[in-house]
């Protein structure tokens, strides 16, 4: 796919680049970086939406247009991270500002087996396989947000853990945007390897400080070895101005099982593009996910799973929540490869529109090369109707009140799914501060 | 101008189960190959065309050729052909007795009857003992219409696209282009230009046809296009019911078809269109066939419904998106589509729902075969625009995969912009299960008959939609199609 250059975007980017630090980069990095930047500067910021599928429903012109600073890494306290983000003195947390880990903020842990800590260490230690897996399944394809990220990639965080560990306490990593200048760009970058007949909690937010437009360009790649279990968390909750254009990028061997549940609500433009590949015989994926949209904001899901080998299973679920003049788009694609007898893949996206201004673009995709597949998707979109706020109003319950309970119950099945105590109770205090603001929003709850 | 004589071929071509693969020998009346002004002008002035339409036909023509020289064909679709080149095909051939138009059945060449004898066609007698209407388009020009008279005293015009060119201009000067302008696609821009013939039909208000109306296509010469055009329009509270079936013969050169239909449905009115396309699939090693790349497309206004049939069996590549625009309140559209692609055959083929009025509804139900190294994709659009309020849509698209060397692919847009809507989504893919086979071919069933049990059953929603005649056919075709693709 050809994505469209506008020269000016990369322009914008280019002093940035070249005065970026490589001095503590490896020759190895260096290279990479320069590939990756010679990419973006090929692809620009992909604005151009008629023809490209990519960006069909998505209109880039506004990150396209604004200006960044870059390389300013900004203060931020404590208690600032604390009380923006998930937090719980057992887990193991890492702190990324403006894309520098900083190990004064970082909650590090004795854990046995499990690394947690900066990845510019890791890349002049060479820790673990990093030369030959960082940007190995980020870089697969030439895509304008994960080249443009990989260019700048000095640091971030770095998380491995030993084959046969199995970890009781989850793993956070939190990115925070600091509001320290008035726009920047940050490219956070998360490396995760999971060894052999491990398992761990992984927790991954996007918190910003600052009330102006940023622009975050994270991107995650996480290595899954045979038999390992990772259970993932996603949480971005950018300001309301800000761009937020992420890649996370998933290699799973044989057995192995990645379930990951995302829950978006921030940022004025965010994309939450996701890939698993189904490397290896008997790996499960299961990709859920809750997007919550007012205002104006634009929220997508960009979630692909590529059945490589036989025997393995994927589930797509997506459910989403619009109001005010915001829109979503989802787009889901499972692509079963000729050998990969035997899969099984399901995809579904659900959405409740309760206002006139909202809007969802749907796009769930099967592409299936084998035929001993069991492969279902589905999608609906709709809106609350007057019978259904009755029966609740008819029990006693006020309208409001009616309204509230009709969408927490709509998102109810995937805060659930938010199993760690302290991680559960800030997804539903978040998400019970959300719901008014849909509400608030919303015209068209019960009118027919 | 050249004449060139048709020669059979099916003999070099064996092997492969197309029946409909003979070649008639007819005189062929050909304009030079290749595309220019020029040959838009040689087929208007052959046809002794208004200037009205002459203009429009070179705009488009000149739309044309800035879509070629700026985006050329559209490559979105999950289809893989080597390009096509535009000035190597005849895009005019009339069977040369046809320069001067039959004035009855006895008037037409006797061996194109015969042609139409083996292709099953009930024309003559047979046409009016099974109470179809047909007109036959052979190549480009349309060679017979019975029937017309009959239909004539209710007021129902069924003819040529030429012959409605000369009756009436007015009704085909207000339709023409009105539902799919000679700008909407690549294709459709090329057939606005070089349109050679099709089928013109009209229903007054408040009638109803009483019998179902037919064309059947068939491309002929060895390198030509057929470009036809049909335009059928029911006035208010009229219905009709309309078959189009088509085949070609076995050629080893690829055959491009780009054709443009349009539907006007008016208030109250209801049109049923139904389709068996069984073009030359092309050889079991994927030589030859027939490209496929049509553009139909109907307006519902208030009340009113359009519902589209199809059963595609033929051509190596099928690009086609029967579509209906929900314009009016209340109206209904409907698409049911079987698509079979074995050895090498590719389709990508679905449908556009455009609701734009209140209470609109469409149902959507797709079925694909693949088999062999066939693809098939499933490509749909369902839009429910600001003002559609409580509109409805439900699709349903399964997928059948018969052998491992070939593709299902699903791929639907669905575009919400008004909150009232309801819109669901379900999809499949799957292959025979082993069980219902093993159930069948326990009861005696060979494992082909057992396969062709099931995926008829399985097809069924959709044939039963078809009238019956064709269901029959549909059913036939289905397993002719298969054969060779199980064990």
């Amino acid at each position: 796919m050809t994505l469209a250059t506008s020269p000016a975007a990369v322009e914008k980017f280019s002093s940035a680049y070249a005065n970026a630090d490589q001095a503590k980069s490896p020759a190895w990095l260096s290279d990479t970086r320069k590939k990756a930047w010679s990419i973006f500067s090929e692809l620009g910021i992909p604005v151009k939406r008629r023809g490209n599928e990519l960006w069909k429903y998505t209109n880039l012109a506004p990150v396209a247009e604004s200006n960044f600073e870059y390389d300013v890494s900004g203060s931020v306290s404590i208690d600032q991270v604390r009380s923006t983000s998930p937090w719980d003195y057992t887990w193991n947390i890492a702190v990324v500002v403006d894309g520098r880990f900083n190990a004064d903020l970082s909650n590090l842990t004795e854990d046995v087996g499990v690394s947690v800590g900066s990845l510019s260490d890791a890349f002049s230690s060479g820790s673990g396989d990093i030369e030959s897996q960082f940007a190995s399944l980020a870089g697969r394809e030439e895509y304008a947000f994960t080249a443009l990220n990989t260019a700048f990639a000095s640091d971030g965080a770095y998380v491995a853990v030993a084959p046969g560990v199995n970890l009781v306490n989850p793993v956070q990593v939190i990115f925070v945007t600091s509001d320290s200048v008035q726009s920047r760009a940050s490219y956070p970058r998360l490396l995760v390897d999971v060894g052999s007949d491990s398992s761990i909690t992984l927790i991954e937010t996007y918190v910003n400080l600052s009330p102006s437009r940023q622009l975050s360009v994270p991107v995650t790649e996480i290595f899954a070895a045979r038999d390992a279990a990772v259970r993932h968390y996603r949480i971005q909750m950018e300001n309301e101005n800000s761009f937020h254009l992420a890649t996370t990028r998933v290699a799973q061997m044989e057995d192995s099982e990645f379930t990951s549940t995302s829950f978006a609500v921030g940022s004025s433009i965010a994309r939450n593009d996701i890939h698993t590949s189904l490397d290896a015989p008997g790996a499960v994926c299961t990709l859920h996910g809750l997007y919550m949209t007012s205002g104006q904001q634009q929220q997508d899901q960009e979630i692909s799973t590529t059945h490589a080998k036989p025997s393995c299973t994927s589930d797509q679920f997506y459910k989403g929540i619009l109001s005010g003049n915001s829109r979503a788009a989802f787009s889901g694609k499972v692509v079963v490869k000729r050998d990969a007898q035997k899969s099984d893949a399901t995809q579904k996206d659900l959405n409740l529109l309760l206002s006139r201004g909202a809007r969802i673009d749907a796009k769930p995709s099967l592409e299936i090369y084998a035929d001993d597949v069991v492969a279902a998707h589905g999608a609906t979109a709709g809106h609350v109707d007057s019978d259904t706020l009755f029966y609740l109003q008819s029990r006693g319950v006020d309208e409001e009140a009616a309204k509230a309970i009709l969408i927490r119950g709509f998102a109810e099945e995937m805060i659930d799914e938010f199993e760690p105590e302290s991680l559960n109770t800030f997804v539903e205090r978040v998400a019970s501060e959300r719901i008014p603001v849909l509400l608030a929003e919303s015209d068209t709850i019960g009118t027919t | 101008m050249t004449n060139q004589k048709t020669i059979s071929r099916e003999t070099d071509l064996s092997g492969q189960e197309y029946q409909w693969g003979f070649v008639t020998d007819v005189e062929t009346d050909l304009a030079p190959k290749g595309l220019s002004e020029d040959i838009v002008r040689l087929i208007s002035s052959k046809k002794d065309e208004p200037a009205w339409l002459l203009e429009w036909r070179l705009k488009a023509y000149r739309h044309w050729v800035q879509l070629s020289d700026s985006e050329g064909e559209p490559d979105w679709a999950m289809i893989d052909y080597p390009s096509i080149d535009y000035q190597d095909i005849y895009y005019y051939a009339a069977p040369k007795a046809a320069t001067e138009a039959p004035k009855s059945l006895d008037d037409v060449d006797p061996e194109m009857l015969a042609t139409f004898e083996k292709l099953g066609i009930p024309l003559q007698e047979r046409a009016k003992l099974a109470g179809v209407a047909v007109d036959a388009v052979f190549d480009s020009v349309s060679v017979a219409t019975t029937m017309e008279e009959q239909l004539g005293e209710l007021g129902i015009i069924f003819c040529s696209f030429s012959e409605a060119v000369k009756k009436y201009p007015e009704l085909v000067k207000k339709y023409l282009g009105s539902v799919v302008p000679y700008t909407d696609n690549f294709f459709a821009t090329l057939n606005a230009a070089v349109f050679s013939d099709g089928s013109f039909a009209y229903i007054p208000p408040g009638v109803r046809c009483p019998i179902e109306l037919m064309t059947y296509f068939r491309i002929n010469t060895e390198g030509s296009g057929q470009f036809e055009r049909t335009l059928i329009v029911a006035d208010k509270g009229a219905y009709v019911s309309y078959l189009e079936g088509c085949t070609a013969p076995f050629r080893k050169s690829h055959q491009l078809h780009a054709a443009t239909v349009e539907l006007v449905a008016l208030d109250d009115a209801e049109i049923k269109y139904s389709t068996i396309q069984n073009w030359f699939p092309g050889t079991p090693e994927g030589e030859g066939g027939v490209y496929n790349f049509v553009t139909k497309r109907g307006r519902a206004d208030k009340n009113a419904k359009i519902s589209w049939t199809q059963v595609e069996t033929g051509s190596a590549i099928t690009w086609k998106y029967p579509s209906v625009i929900l314009r009016g309140d209340n109206s209904v559209g409907e698409f049911f589509s079987v698509a079979l692609a074995n050895n090498h055959q590719q389709a990508d083929t679905g449908t556009k729902m455009i609701h734009i009025g209140k209470n609109t509804k469409s149902t959507i139900v797709s079925k694909g075969i693949s088999a062999g190294q066939g693809n098939n994709t499933y490509r749909g659009q369902v839009q429910i625009m600001p003002g559609a309020e409580n509109a409805v849509n439900h699709t349903q698209c399964d997928s059948l995969l018969v052998g491992d060397q070939c593709g299902a692919h699903t791929v639907p847009y669905i575009e919400v912009r008004n909150p009232t809507a309801r819109l669901e989504h379900e999809a499949s893919t799957s292959k025979v299960s082993d069980d219902q086979l093993f159930y069948l071919m326990a009861r005696g069933l060979s494992e082909e008959e057992a396969h062709h049990m099931i995926i008829t059953g399985w097809s069924r929603d959709v044939i039963r939609e078809l009238p019956f005649e064709f269901a029959l056919e549909a059913g036939q075709l289905l397993k002719v199609s298969l054969e060779g693709a199980v064990g």
